[in-house]
């Protein structure tokens, strides 16, 4: 449990526009333990997406470094990089725009054993292909029907098939059921919780969606604007968070009940734009505890207590 | 077809059990999990009594099966149809349809009007108009599809990788189409054929490369909108190559445009050739071509209309039947078209 099996250090990914640098990710490290679920979580736009592809080298990392097992595979070249994705795969977002409409099932998900010609005969490879749908619970019978043909949630569990065929020992999953209704969600979860216990899977969960990413994280990252503000453990952070804009997040979590205390923290103002953003704390214009030092310097994710991370000046204050 | 029949394969889960059965008899309760999609415990059929590997998928028709029915049922599409097989046809059995070689003279019968034996008339060599217009029909299918072929390789190579690749490739190879587009098509077929002289080859070249930037622009638009697309990204997550996600992944996706337009192409591919037979830049006599014939026929519009009036209508019906095909094949392989 002990071995981090994925370190990013300083990961940054800007994009040109025509108004300037947008720093999608920026100065993004933490690191995933073998066997755990990472979440991470923030707003659309802060950058969740661009920092799990990053990971993978789906979009290419503007500096940084992304070690997997030790190996910095920034650096790699292309056949390293072919080597490398064996072990680590993702699972995307839109079910439905994930698949080639163009192939049928057997073909979307022997396209990994085809490309890194893992078997030498046809027959293994489907035998291979037949196996995998029956790991995510879907009947060989469908072998040959195409995406269009199935729901959401079977078509997702496709993705998951093409994501395991090679057997990796990671897997980012970017928002994998937030295309799904919530009753298909639960299964999508289930299905993949038990194939990590089964196959020892890590996993960055990627989500704007608390409620799941409660349900499956060990640890969670909470993401604004391009840089982490909080990592902690699960537990830690649901019951005490540390950065302002964590507890505003998650005091946003409605609570079904009559009584509920009402201490929701609204939070004022627009997030601002990514590109090129001022030096100091992303947070600083909507934070409710804003001093000058958080406008002059910008925090680093520093260590407040063992294994809580967490950017912020005022921890210690505020925490007193 | 209803939708029901369509889905038989995809629904068949077997026998649907009854309530007694499912408190009575295990083998059908197991019969039937093992046939729904969804298992309820993923895994647990594998190594007890049903091998997964041993089960079978339904045979399914292609898509271009789909495509084929939805084909045959514009009625418009059927009727192009039959004119582009009966031309094909034609072509293929020329030398038994025609009664006479397209060379054979037969000077004391000049410009005869249409009769028994020479059922469209003669020309003003007394060759027979009915032959020549059934052996112009092997002219004009070659031009027309290997034109149309050699524009759609070319223009299908450029537009994908200046679309896949963007940025300075695709501007250098844009700017190269545009400065073709500039140029009216006819013109620069015109130009072309002059250069390279007069001859079949030289015209397909021609109104092959005058055609290549229109095919270049269609593959690139649809390979731009389909190069973000997350199952490229997924293609390239599992260590796909360029190559393979061009040919494995776009260009499948964005066939139905290429093909509506290569058998809109055909049409005007054949006129193109006619129009540079008719000036003189085409197929030299004595070997028919549709065009050529309404180019020698025009000094005799006035007193032997039938020289002109039935390779018009060749080229005319060809025209016609190809388009009808390319409308026909679009709505075909995008039903959404239609609404």
């Amino acid at each position: 449990m002990s071995k981090n099996i994925l370190e990013v250090k300083n990961l940054k990914k800007y994009f040109k526009t025509p108004k300037g640098m947008l720093h999608a990710v920026d100065d993004v490290s933490f690191f995933i333990k073998e066997g755990e679920t990472l979440g991470l979580v923030g707003e659309s736009g802060c950058g969740k997406s661009t920092t799990g592809r990053a990971i993978l080298r789906l979009v290419e990392p503007t500096s940084g470094e992304v070690n997997f097992e030790g190996k910095n595979i920034v650096d790699f070249n292309g056949a390293q990089m072919r080597e490398a994705r064996k072990n680590m795969q993702i699972i995307f977002q839109d079910p439905y725009a994930s698949l080639n409409p163009r192939m049928n099932l057997g073909q979307i998900i022997s396209e990994p054993l085809l490309i890194n010609k893992v078997y030498k005969e046809r027959k293994k490879v489907t035998d291979r292909v037949k196996e995998l749908m029956d790991t995510v619970g879907l009947t060989p019978r469908l072998l040959n029907a195409f995406p269009h043909e199935l729901d959401g949630g079977r078509r997702q569990r496709v993705g998951v098939a093409r994501a395991l065929a090679l057997n990796p020992k990671f897997i980012v999953q970017d928002e994998p059921v937030s295309a799904l209704d919530v009753s298909i969600q639960a299964q999508i979860l289930n299905l993949m919780q038990d194939i990590q216990d089964e196959l020892g899977l890590t996993y960055l969960f990627i989500s704007h969606d608390l409620s799941v990413v409660k349900h499956v994280s060990d640890r969670i990252a909470v993401m604004y604007l391009g840089k982490v503000v909080e990592l902690s453990d699960y537990n830690a952070i649901f019951r005490n968070p540390l950065h302002p804009y964590t507890q505003a997040l998650l005091s946003a979590i409605p609570v079904p009940r009559m009584d509920a205390p009402d201490n929701m923290i609204i939070l004022e103002g627009d997030v601002p734009s990514p590109v090129n953003p001022p030096d100091g704390c992303r947070f600083y214009g909507r934070c409710r505890y804003r001093q000058d030092i958080c406008k002059a310097k910008t925090p680093e994710l520093r260590e407040y207590e063992p294994e809580r991370f967490v950017a912020c000046h005022l921890v210690e204050e505020l925490q007193r | 077809m209803s939708p029901k029949n369509e889905n038989k394969d995809l629904m068949d889960r077997g026998k649907k059990p009854k309530a007694k059965d499912l408190t009575r008899d295990d083998a059908v309760v197991k019969n039937y999990q093992s046939q729904t999609e969804i298992h309820s415990r993923p895994g647990a059929v594998e190594g007890k009594d049903l091998d997964v590997r041993t089960i079978e998928p339904p045979k399914r028709k292609s898509q271009w099966a789909e495509v084929w029915k939805r084909l045959i049922k514009n009625k418009a599409a059927i009727a192009g149809m039959i004119v582009i097989v009966i031309l094909l046809l034609t072509a293929i059995f020329a030398d038994f349809i025609a009664p006479f070689h397209y060379e054979t003279q037969d000077l004391q019968n000049v410009r005869m009007a249409p009769n028994s034996d020479n059922w469209f008339g003669t020309d003003n060599f007394g060759r027979d108009i009915f032959s020549r217009v059934v052996y112009g029909s092997r002219i004009s299918i070659q031009v027309g599809f290997i034109a149309v072929g050699v524009a759609m390789i070319v223009g299908g190579i450029l537009g994908s990788v200046s679309g896949y690749y963007s940025g300075r490739i695709d501007n250098v190879i844009m700017r190269l189409m545009d400065v073709l587009l500039a140029i009216p098509g006819i013109l620069l077929a015109i130009a072309i054929a002059a250069a390279l002289g007069p001859g079949l080859v030289n015209v397909m070249i021609a109104v092959g490369i005058a055609s290549i930037p229109r095919y270049a622009r269609i593959v690139r638009a649809s390979v731009l909108s389909l190069r973000d697309q997350e199952f490229v990204e997924a293609a390239r997550a599992v260590g796909a190559n360029d190559f393979r996600i061009i040919t494995k992944y776009i260009l499948p996706n964005c066939m139905a445009p290429i093909i509506v337009q290569g058998t809109l192409g055909v049409a005007e591919a054949i006129l193109a050739a006619a129009g540079l037979s008719f000036i003189g830049l085409g197929i030299q006599p004595p070997i028919p071509e549709w065009g050529a014939m309404l180019s020698t026929a025009r000094i005799y519009l006035r007193d032997a209309w039938w020289m002109s009036i039935f390779p018009g209508l060749a080229i005319m019906f060809t025209i016609f039947g190809l388009n009808l095909l390319g409308d026909g094949l679009r709505d075909a392989l995008d039903p959404r078209l239609k609404g």
